[in-house]
């Protein structure tokens, strides 16, 4: 399994599409920092205007932590559009170059192919989130220093001291983690069906919108399946930047979405497995 | 003969729809066959390949491979098989030498760089080995195709039109080696084709489907040494040569005659019996043509005549 796991890796990160989501999270990430050395200071006066005159800030408040925040918060709604390149194309890629006749015709079962598809994509995921936490956190605290971390919630500041910021980070990408994995599984899902990785993508991503704008309508029945839409769960990673963390509201909405990659990935598997390879 | 089956198809159906693409099919390979798979375009030859391969269910039917049922015992039966279904599709994107890595390890073969390079020797491509598959002509994928399927030294050999799309030295080198993969390593080869001089070259044993139904089934040999066969003969003395055919038993075999030919309908052991009487009857024999190609009797075969 471990080396089925490692080849599809190796497929994966040959192909040219597989590297346009770090390319744009590189250059977006890098981008927003530029922009922030230069500019960043009236950014943060604009935000901190009214309260100047009741509070006196002390410290480098324009600091690593925020600029990783601010950049997570800017970049995280658009990477399920970038990961789903790289999962639809997982097995339909497999039908359009007519590999599956290679790959099926081996002394492996298709369970073990399809989970190795998966595990190869939730892979991806974590090392896509980890290189935007390289970018993002490490490359800020270098350009930017450290310092207390200001959180605005609606009316509300928050100020993280120092040495309570870092664990909020990792516990923010986990669970960034488990939503993207969601969306990964869902366009490895739609990719079981067809033999083109245009379908599983375009699929996905209007699952994804059409889950978002449901989700906006202020009408009173989609306000009632709105906490039924995984897509309402995956901002929850925000949940440890507040004070108190409402634990119980991010649990929910973590076991909400990996019942949903079990799920996904149950009945993945069990429509490849009866598939008929005619490609 | 060798009395072990390696490949046992019975009862084997398969179903699209109304459409019966393998209907009913019995199958007998044993160890050490080269054995032919004949069929025209669309008798239900790839999909029978498929699902032998487990790449498609059949509707109903048994088949067992080296004496086991592939569905309970797929990963042990499929360490031992290697395959071509249809034209050998490979990663575009990457080397010959990194596909043969990834398909090798994944078959459980010595994925050593001496071993894939004495492989991709083994189809002439060792040249070629960094290049990516892209960049490949047809041929050179078929022959790559090949050395996939012989990376792990499988025991069973099932090659789906080989040759298909291949030059006259193409076509030959790749008989070249399933002769002598079969007489000097002792594999068995399941061969699909649609060109019978093909399977008569190389088989040893055949079957010919159409619309996915058996006609045949035997030695080549058995099969074809009945079958009439329309064969010219140039001889010096044409009159004479008349004379002494219409005069012996030949005469039931005479079709027609030209200016220095005459043509008879004959098996291939009265072809040789004929050249040896009329050489007797002091007629000189220049040359003996057959005008009816074999391909006329796997005609007859595949659309619907008698078996």
């Amino acid at each position: 399994m471990i080396t089925l796991i490692w080849l599809e890796l190796q497929k994966m990160f040959r192909k040219w599409r597989t590297y346009i989501g770090f390319i744009a999270i590189g250059f977006l990430a890098i981008l927003v920092q530029v922009v922030l050395y230069f500019a960043g200071t009236k950014m943060i006066d604009f935000q901190m205007r009214g309260m100047e005159q009741s509070f006196v800030m002390v410290g480098n408040l324009f600091n690593g932590y925020f600029i990783a925040r601010f950049i997570l918060m800017a970049l995280i709604i658009n990477i399920p559009f970038l990961i789903v390149l790289v999962g639809g194309d997982l097995l339909a890629g497999e039908a359009t170059a007519g590999t599956y006749r290679m790959l099926l015709t081996r002394p492996v079962s298709r369970l073990q192919v399809v989970t190795a598809k998966f595990i190869a994509g939730w892979i991806s995921v974590l090392l896509l989130l980890v290189w935007l936490l390289l970018l993002s956190l490490v490359v800020s605290l270098l350009l930017f220093g450290s310092g207390p971390l200001l959180s605005f919630q609606g009316m509300r500041l928050i100020i993280f001291a120092e040495n309570d910021i870092l664990w909020r980070f990792l516990c923010a990408y986990l669970f960034a983690f488990i939503s993207m994995s969601t969306v990964i599984s869902i366009s490895i899902f739609f990719s079981s069906f067809v033999q083109n990785a245009i379908g599983p993508i375009a699929a996905t991503m209007a699952v994804l919108i059409i889950f978002l704008i449901l989700s906006a309508i202020p009408v009173d029945f989609f306000q009632t399946i709105k906490p039924y839409l995984f897509t309402n769960h995956m901002s929850q990673w925000d949940g440890f930047f507040g004070d108190p963390v409402d634990y119980k509201e991010i649990f929910h909405s973590m076991w909400y979405l990996l019942a949903h990659i079990i799920v996904i990935y149950g009945i993945t598997t069990y429509i490849f497995i009866k598939k008929d390879i005619l490609s | 003969m060798n009395s072990e089956q390696v490949i046992e198809v019975r009862g084997l159906t398969k179903k699209f729809g109304s459409l019966i693409a393998v209907n009913n099919l019995d199958l007998n390979v044993y160890r050490g066959d080269v054995f032919g798979f004949l069929g025209p375009n669309g008798a239900g030859k790839s999909t029978t390949i498929r699902m032998l391969l487990s790449l498609i269910k059949p509707t109903s039917g048994e088949m067992k491979i080296f004496g086991k049922s592939i569905t309970k015992n797929r990963k042990e039966i499929f360490s031992k098989i290697g395959a071509i279904v249809e034209k050998p599709d490979f990663y575009l994107y990457l080397s010959a030498y990194k596909n043969l890595e990834i398909l090798g390890k994944l078959s459980g073969a010595d994925t050593s760089k001496k071993k894939i390079m004495d492989m991709l020797a083994l189809v002439g491509l060792e040249k070629r080995y960094k290049s990516k598959v892209k960049t490949y002509s047809h041929g050179m994928k078929q022959r790559l195709g090949l050395a996939q399927a012989l990376l792990h030294d499988p025991e069973l050999i099932i090659l789906d039109e080989p040759t298909t799309g291949l030059d006259p030295q193409g076509m030959k080198e790749i008989r070249d080696l399933i002769i002598y993969l079969s007489r000097e390593k002792g594999k068995t080869i399941f061969l699909s084709s649609h060109i019978l001089h093909e399977v008569e070259l190389i088989a040893t044993r055949m079957i010919i489907i159409s619309k996915g139904t058996a006609q045949v089934e035997g030695t080549v040999e058995e099969l074809l040494k009945s079958e009439k066969v329309v064969v010219t003969f140039e001889v010096d003395k044409i009159e004479d040569a008349i004379r002494t055919v219409n005069e012996s038993k030949w005469k039931e075999n005479f079709k027609s005659t030209s200016k220095s030919e005459i043509n008879f309908e004959l098996t291939k052991n009265e072809i040789a019996m004929l050249n040896k009487y009329l050489i007797e009857k002091g007629i000189l024999v220049s040359a003996v043509v057959p005008v009816r190609s074999l391909e006329d009797y796997f005609l007859r075969i595949t659309e619907g005549g008698a078996k």
